[in-house]
């Protein structure tokens, strides 16, 4: 059992009395701490709505849905649900089989609005159809794309002409609509390229005036088939592709990947690579939180607020660069621990980051904080009350700012987070205002946290010495014969992970960054789930719009920090 | 005769050309100031401190190909920067620039440093020549067939139109107080002192006035915080998306230009023009050019105010801006007038 994921395989058990019995095939607890129930389909809705609803199991998060195929099974696809309880910390994972020819499953829209684009993902990507679902449609693959990518039979080499004819255009799109005083209304494309949709995300609105009556988002414009690629690469391989998803934060979705292979390998990661991986990555959430926050403010108006936070991004990529020599992309996690280990430097330089990051934050606070012109576009605007976030799936500095205080890293603290003293902001209104200033918070905290760690950064080893999965040391490779031999099986045969499941899950800055990982035992993933916590946030966008201004809709993008590799993968 | 037309052609010469001198040093002063403001390096390369920035960029606009986008009302679409721009270059006609006084010329009078010396509605015409200005942005919105460029047009309309009420409407006091229209008038009302040290500058009891005209003048001019016709996050770039190359650069000229004579007008109206406490500028031509060096460091001083608070503040919200603007903006501009019509009443000013 590994140190780092001791924590997480520990988790919160449920009460077993509780737990649905009819159409339950099996129970059984996962290696990653989730109780794994196999469920009949005729029984599916009323297993979620007992998991949901039975006081004592209180699921109020669906953290995510999707499909796996088993070819060779007669019922050939598996439907997984991610469930959790926040007041109770337990998890589950519920998995429904069924056939090819009969793959429908009832929607779970009706117990969380979360299911309504992770539904739609799964029908995408696997063809599986969800009865009930409202809008069931494609959404990471374009709208006259053919099959289902993620099956295991897809010819990935296969092209599709995909022309501007068949985009996505929403029913209410087509035909004019006058409004209450019989004057036109208009259809307004805000994006895929526009100056506020930083990335490429496309909104289609109906304006009457400047006021948004409708609208419906369309996303995949940056997908990169990261899920079907990772299927055909070793282990090791897929971590500089999960540096693309979150990629102002790369460093934290690969210690994501990282833990939740070490805990289906169990393989312990050694001290020092464990506070380093934290430093890191609470470095890139101030990273992320800063760009974010700059970009919001930029959208607002404030360029200024924005060079600020870029010159401590600046600085933060001058450290990574110096541990892992890349910047935006550094791929320096390792399945059991890191790549190398920090240059010299580190400790000084840490520091002397600590010293100047606290004077950006509080200038852009002194700036903008109390800025009445500010808190008048801010306040108020893109409320969301804490339940409503949490039936979308929020997590993250966006469900704290509606008043739920849910960080993975207190919830379920990984890498040794239990050890540092840090709070976990959270603000009430739910507006853009209060996840502004949650963000703002959360880069103190981070900073308070890399504090303590720099101040224990243990000696030692920054990769476990297991040689199933890490290669040892070149001098030693070179003078003993079973260090060649590790060196040689690792590199012809690859990291080989036992076959299992397992669903890992970090703080990522945007919130529960969850990977879902099958392995079959062979070189490669068999099937890996990315959990983007911005495609939750996003899937409640087009809702919170209704009924507001255009200048609304940019203050709201900015604040749910919609980064679209992570969105579209 | 011959003479005054000749001096009134250099005159009209010397601010047209200080006028569009004017543009590339703003440019240059934005982009550096902006720079000094957020902790960057700005233009470097062209030129010392970058200073030939503005010309290779001017270079580059004029000879971008000159593009018309499909489904634009041609006629309208290549009117409106000309109206932009004419408008902008042709309000500066009634603004005096220095103490020109008793100067001869080819033994002609000056007339003061002003193009149209004898036009006695001054101000008026500012006014009714900006109300013109916004022709060119709906203009151009409309003709665009872009929604963005529509919606900023629209936006702008209705911007330019309530501001303008606050704007005149502040100014009367000043009016009041120096019982002409014309400029050179308001500006030697403002000479001299209140208990020897205090300057008599409009700005001091009319500091309700003084502020609600700026605040104007910054939406006037389409500047942030009030920039929403162009608001880049929101509307792309507002009416001019679908310009380009020199299209583009007379609306950008126009704008820069609009900020020179709102800065003129306010140090015109409400800081005394080119006069300082304390200081008899003395006649004849080396009075004038102290007159004129003067006046140009308090435009400049407001350019870069302009600059300034540009880089600090974020955008309103267009309701936010409307409700400021009928809400706010027009009973401070009253009350000013009240109040300077209340203090002439009871002999304070």
């Amino acid at each position: 059992m590994t140190a780092s994921r001791t924590e997480t395989t520990m988790l919160p058990q449920p009460q077993v009395d509780l737990l649905p019995k009819e159409g339950v095939v099996a129970v059984e607890h996962g290696v990653d701490g989730h109780t794994v129930l196999t469920v009949e389909r005729e029984h599916l809705l009323d297993v979620l709505k007992s998991l949901k609803e039975t006081p004592g199991l209180d699921c109020n998060l669906l953290a995510d849905i999707c499909g796996v195929d088993y070819p060779e099974r007669d019922a050939r696809f598996d439907v997984v649900y991610h469930l959790g309880s926040l007041e109770h910390g337990h998890r589950f994972r519920v998995k429904v089989p069924v056939t090819e020819d009969d793959a429908t499953v009832p929607s779970a829209y009706g117990l969380w609005k979360a299911a309504d684009w992770f539904e739609r993902e799964a029908y995408d990507m696997f063809g599986i159809r969800f009865d009930g679902h409202p809008n069931l449609k494609r959404i990471l693959t374009h709208e006259a794309f053919h099959g289902h990518a993620l099956r295991k039979d897809y010819d990935p080499s296969q092209r599709w002409l995909l022309t501007e004819e068949n985009l996505m255009t929403p029913k209410w799109s087509t035909g004019e609509q006058k409004n209450d005083d019989h004057l036109d209304t208009q259809v307004l494309n805000l994006g895929p390229s526009h100056p506020a949709t930083h990335g490429t995300l496309r909104t289609v609105a109906r304006l009457d005036g400047e006021y948004i009556t409708e609208a419906e988002c369309e996303i995949g414009y940056l997908h990169r088939c990261f899920e079907k690629m990772s299927e055909t690469h070793g282990w090791e391989q897929v971590i500089p592709y999960t540096d693309r998803l979150n990629y102002c934060s790369s460093m934290i979705n690969g210690v994501g990947y990282a833990l939740t292979v070490e805990n289906l390998l169990g393989v312990e990661v050694p001290p020092r690579a464990q506070v380093v991986r934290v430093i890191l990555s609470e470095f890139s959430r101030i990273m992320d939180h800063a760009v974010c926050l700059g970009a919001n403010l930029v959208d607002l108006g404030a360029l200024t607020n924005f060079w600020y936070f870029f010159q401590i991004r600046e600085e933060i990529y001058g450290l990574l660069e110096s541990c892992a020599g890349g910047r935006l992309t550094v791929s320096y996690a390792r399945i059991g621990g890191l790549a190398h280990d920090v240059p010299l430097d580190f400790e000084e330089h840490v520091r002397s980051l600590l010293a100047r990051i606290p004077k950006f934050i509080d200038d852009v606070d002194k700036l903008v904080t109390t800025n009445k012109i500010f808190r008048d576009r801010t306040e108020d605007v893109g409320t969301i009350s804490g339940e409503e976030a949490l039936a979308w799936g929020w997590t993250g500095p966006c469900l704290r700012a509606s008043g739920i205080p849910y960080d993975v890293r207190k919830a379920y603290p990984y890498s040794g987070y239990e050890q540092y003293d840090f709070d976990v902001p959270v603000a009430s209104t739910g507006d853009t205002y209060a996840r502004y200033l949650v963000r703002m918070e959360e880069m103190r905290q981070s900073l308070r946290i890399i504090e303590q760690a720099i101040d224990n950064l243990p000696p030692g080893p920054v990769i476990t010495d297991d040689h199933h999965v890490a290669l040892p040391p070149k001098e030693k490779v070179y003078t003993e014969m079973e260090s060649l031999i590790w060196h040689f099986k690792l590199i012809f045969d690859g990291i080989k992970v036992p076959a299992g499941e397992a669903y890992g899950f970090t703080e990522g800055a945007n919130g529960e960054l969850g990977y879902y990982i099958v392995s079959d035992g062979t070189g490669h993933p068999y099937r890996i789930k990315v959990r983007p916590p911005c495609f939750a946030i996003y899937q409640a966008f087009p809702h919170m719009l209704e009924g507001s201004l255009v200048p609304d809709a940019i203050a709201i993008l900015g604040s749910l920090n919609i980064i679209a590799g992570e969105l579209d993968r | 005769m011959w003479a005054d037309a000749i001096v009134t052609l250099i005159k009209l010469a010397v601010v047209i050309g200080v006028l569009l001198t004017t543009v590339p040093i703003m440019v240059w002063v934005e982009r550096r100031g902006s720079a000094l403001i957020q902790d960057r390096l700005g233009p470097n390369r062209v030129g010392p401190w970058g200073l030939l920035q503005p010309v290779v960029d001017a270079v580059k606009l004029i000879t971008k190909e000159n593009l018309i986008p499909d489904g634009v009302d041609h006629f309208l679409y290549i009117l409106a920067p000309f109206i932009a721009l004419a408008v902008a270059l042709s309000t500066f006609i009634v603004v005096p620039f220095g103490q020109g006084d008793g100067l001869t010329l080819f033994g002609s009078k000056i007339h003061g440093f002003i193009v149209a010396p004898d036009l006695n509605i001054g101000i008026l015409y500012i006014f009714a020549l900006a109300a013109f200005g916004v022709y060119s942005i709906v203009i151009a919105g409309w003709s665009s067939n872009n929604k963005y460029s529509l919606l900023g047009g629209i936006r702008s309309s209705s911007q330019m139109i309530s501001y303008e009420l606050a704007m005149t409407i502040s100014v009367v006091g000043v009016l009041m107080a120096s019982s002409s229209f014309r400029l050179d008038q308001v500006v030697m009302a403002q000479t001299g002192t209140w208990l020897g040290f205090i300057p008599k500058w409009n700005v001091f009891p009319q500091i309700i006035g003084a502020i609600t005209f700026m605040v104007a003048a910054f939406a006037e001019t389409n500047r942030l915080p009030f920039d929403l016709p162009e608001a880049e996050a929101e509307l792309v770039a507002g009416y001019h998306t679908e310009y380009s190359s020199m299209k583009f650069a007379s609306f950008f000229m126009a704008e820069y230009i609009n900020l020179v004579t709102s800065s003129a007008l306010i140090v015109l109206l409400f800081f005394g023009g080119w006069t300082l406490p304390g200081l008899t500028i003395p006649h004849g031509w080396a009075g004038a050019i102290l007159s004129l060096v003067i006046f140009a460091a308090k435009v400049a001083f407001f350019l870069w105010f302009f600059v300034w608070i540009r880089w600090t503040l974020p955008r309103f919200r267009f309701d936010q801006l409307m409700a400021l603007g009928w809400k706010v903006m027009i009973p401070l501009a009253v009350v000013n007038f009240l109040w300077v019509g209340v203090a002439m009443a009871l002999g304070i000013l």
